[in-house]
């Protein structure tokens, strides 16, 4: 027998259609599936911003009841985040990391469809609870007491959709952790790794300490609704607060953990369009870890206003601030990266630069924010509101998009079209612009979020800001044509389209045999 | 023969993918009726309790089935070492992410401790009468309560645990020299050991002069010891399947990986109930 039964048995033999995709135990399977699953969630709760930004075109109440706007905003945060952007990071994770490393498949493969079919479980509760009575969650994605724990029935699917998607990420990152420690081909040390594999082992860390506290303040938040405990009951001796510090220890490292993935990205696309390798390899490695182990002791920045003692938010603000240090030191390795190289902008690496300048914008303003006097003016204001989307939408989202540009040929074996994904870009980037940067001025200016209405003279700025997510939104119906043509066809890729690209994916065929690396390639 | 030494050959050369499953599926399918239940039963609608019942028994096939195709590729040997390592690595990190889990826990009780009950005390203008101690029901419910003694019953239970430890390393030590007999003793004696801390610790809940009811001090009581108390279930759970397989025969002095990891969840499960002994019940 000249082929191994034990290992290839299943390739022959796996079920078509609906199926296959259920039982899959493929890690490019299961990296397509969180991918599609990832682009539905991105379109839907960009649907709702769509709604938030209609009834925002112009002040006084239009379209909506703001009981119906608080839900909209609250499920816009909740589903970018937690079905949007994390699944679209770990079908990378999936796709990239054992083509990356030299590996046959994921550790756990059993598992790793697991940590995907929890997640159509916990959407559908989530999706579900618009239409059970009383409407979904509307008091923010933060879900703080006392507000949460007076809620209707869709508060109680929310805690068991999120115990879910928790469930899903926990596996997930023991799954891709374990590979990546142990799956590696010979000869790739750590330090051999790409930036990608090592950004995801660090998220995974993340991860793995981040969630088991979201489970734990669900479940107070449970008990608290249900059965009679005081967790965030100040007459029994707890604290709504409590609430708050419980939830933001796992909140910052999950800013990170949407994040680390997208530099990830970065430093595997700048070097291939500058024909160069990374610059400054390790201090990037080190700069990771600095940054995931600080996110551990900033949490209480998002909540300065609450009331804490001066020395915590002393503590607080310059622990903030360090995290500064270490994300300049990634910007700087990446300009330096494109120093003198021979730089062509082909859409990833468009998008590539894009995130560098956009996502620096959003750190600067974050660094406004981590300042406690200046916090507690710009507290719940739409300052806040475009900060966290210069890091999310033009950090995280668009790292994604670069992502799938990268690697759509290697994973169709097809060409996207060049110009079509120009158009994505500019469309994408310009119209990111007009809807958040004007935020900053209202936002300074007072303009209070998460509020259906507005003074008179803010409604310039929030027309603009309508127009461009109009734009914006329906760009990403663009990239959806431009994704699903790509698929269906297009010149043909060849196993390495990009001349600068040195990472083991691209010594495959393309799209990559069913067990990526059968025999594992030796790394030098 | 040649045909089995071809096989191992070729298992030592590569890392065991399994075939497509659909146990997971099943496992999300479960997970996902039982969350129905238990809206609706929160919702007190009656069909809630049947809905978990069903989605529990899925559950529960699940698990058995999963565990049931593992073990069966484990004792057909396609297991070589690097995925032994792998099984290692997960059930380090499955541990981690449990521990985390009891970190923020603990956390919720330091906080009301240091923080949340000393600023209700200092709080004169809301609670005038409220002094700030500790263990307290909160300012507005003044029903007085014995809180539970650290030198009874937990003192016993933390005795029974540190030598259920022992007994589960003792059976340890039998499997490496290949005495079975030493193994499923010490086993059945670790099993023993949990049952009867189980017991104890329903016992002291019934007897309880307070509820999850009386204020923070009910609240992080029954929580703590209560998901502990869960995991020791489990825990217990899982010794009981590794009991019956050693019945079954399986397990070498060299390969036991299985047992290995109940091992480590059991010392977790061990040491979580020490700072429970020491942080709820005494200091």
């Amino acid at each position: 027998m000249s082929t191994d039964a034990i290992n290839n048995a299943h390739s022959a033999k796996h079920a078509g259609g609906l199926l296959r995709w259920l039982s899959t135990t493929n890690h490019k399977d299961i990296g397509t599936l969180y991918m599609w699953f990832s682009f539905a969630m991105f379109l839907f709760a960009g649907a709702l911003a769509m709604l938030i930004r209609a009834e925002l075109f112009e002040p006084g109440l239009q379209l909506m009841r703001p009981a119906f706007f608080n839900q909209l905003t609250t499920m816009h945060g909740l589903i970018m985040i937690f079905g949007a952007i994390m699944p679209a990071f770990v079908g990378f994770a999936n796709w990239q990391i054992p083509l990356m490393i030299g590996a046959p498949d994921m550790a756990f493969p059993r598992l790793n469809n697991w940590s995907f079919w929890l997640l159509p479980a916990a959407a559908s509760l989530l999706l579900v609870s618009f239409f059970v009575p009383g409407g979904s969650i509307s008091g923010g994605w933060t879900m703080y007491p006392p507000l949460y724990i007076q809620g209707g029935v869709a508060y109680d699917m929310t805690i068991f959709s999120l115990h879910i998607m928790g469930l899903s990420s926990i596996i997930g990152s023991i799954n891709i952790i374990t590979t990546i420690l142990n799956l590696r081909a010979p000869g790739m040390t750590l330090m051999k790794m790409p930036m990608f594999v090592w950004t995801w082992l660090i998220t995974a860390f993340l991860l793995i300490s981040a969630m088991p506290v979201l489970a734990s303040a669900l479940t107070m938040l449970l008990t608290d609704r249900h059965f009679g405990t005081s967790f965030f009951n100040a007459a029994g001796g707890g604290d709504p607060v409590m609430f708050q510090h419980i939830f933001w220890f796992f909140g910052h490292p999950e800013v990170y953990i949407m994040i680390l993935p997208a530099f990830g990205i970065l430093s595997t696309v700048i070097p291939t369009f500058s024909r160069k390798p990374l610059f400054g390899y390790h201090s990037m490695v080190y700069a990771t870890a600095a940054i995931a182990l600080l996110s551990f002791i900033v949490w209480a920045h998002h909540m300065f206003t609450v009331g804490m003692p001066v020395a915590g938010q002393l503590f607080f603000m310059y622990s903030t601030m360090l995290i500064s240090i270490p994300t300049g030191v990634k910007v700087f390795n990446w300009i330096a990266t494109m120093w003198r190289g021979s730089l062509t902008f082909e859409t990833p690496m468009l998008f590539a630069v894009a995130v560098i300048c956009l996502f620096t914008i959003g750190g600067f303003s974050g660094l406004v924010l981590a300042i406690v006097p200046v916090d507690i003016q710009l507290q719940d204001t739409y300052y806040v509101v475009a900060h966290f989307h210069y890091v999310l939408f033009s950090g995280a989202a668009m790292a994604i998009m670069a992502g799938v540009y990268y690697w759509l040929p290697k994973w169709t074996g097809h060409m996207y079209n060049e110009t079509l994904g120009k158009w994505h870009f500019w469309l994408t980037t310009i119209a990111f612009n007009i809807t958040f940067f004007p935020m900053h001025f209202t936002g300074l200016a007072g303009m209070p979020r998460r509020i259906p209405d507005y003074a008179l003279q803010f409604a310039d700025f929030n027309m603009l800001s309508s127009i461009g997510a109009f734009v914006l939104g329906a760009s990403q119906l663009l990239f959806l044509y431009t994704v699903v043509k790509c698929i269906r066809g297009g010149s043909h890729a060849g196993d390495n389209p990009w001349e600068g690209a040195d990472t083991l994916e691209w010594t495959l065929s393309s799209p990559p045999p069913y067990h990526s690396f059968e025999t594992p390639p030796t790394v030098k | 023969m040649a045909t089995q030494q071809a096989r191992q050959k070729r298992v030592a050369a590569h890392y065991y993918l399994p075939a497509p499953s659909y146990w997971p599926v099943i496992g999300s399918l479960a997970l996902l009726i039982l969350a129905i239940g238990f809206v609706l039963l929160l919702q007190q609608v009656a069909a809630g309790q049947y809905i978990m019942l069903t989605g529990g028994a899925i559950l529960i096939y699940m698990v058995y089935g999963w565990f049931d195709a593992v073990i069966r590729e484990s004792v057909l040997g396609l297991f070589n070492d690097q995925v032994d390592a792998s099984y290692r690595w997960g059930m380090c990190w499955f541990i981690f992410s449990e521990i985390m889990f009891f970190f923020a826990l603990f956390g919720a009780l330091f906080y009301a401790r240091n923080f949340a009950v000393p600023w209700l005390g200092k709080a004169t203008l809301l609670w005038p009468n409220f002094v700030a101690t500790w263990p307290t029901a909160g300012p507005g419910m003044p029903d007085p309560f014995t809180p539970m003694a650290a030198w009874g019953i937990p003192a016993i239970n933390t005795l029974i645990l540190l030598t259920s430890g022992a007994t589960v390393t003792w059976a340890h030590w039998g499997l490496k020299k290949n005495n079975r007999v030493q193994l499923k003793a010490g086993l059945a004696l670790t099993i023993l050991l949990g049952v009867i801390f189980i017991v104890l610790q329903i016992h002291e809940y019934t007897s309880a002069d307070f509820s999850i009811r009386t204020g923070i001090y009910g609240t992080t009581f029954f929580i703590l010891t209560g998901f502990h108390g869960a995991h020791v279930t489990l825990g217990a759970i899982m010794l009981s399947v590794i009991l019956l397989r050693a019945f079954a025969g399986h397990f070498t002095p060299e390969k036991h990986f299985a047992f290995e990891a109940v091992t480590w969840y059991w010392h977790f499960v061990d040491v979580v109930w020490l700072l429970l002994f020491i942080f709820v019940y005494w200091i």
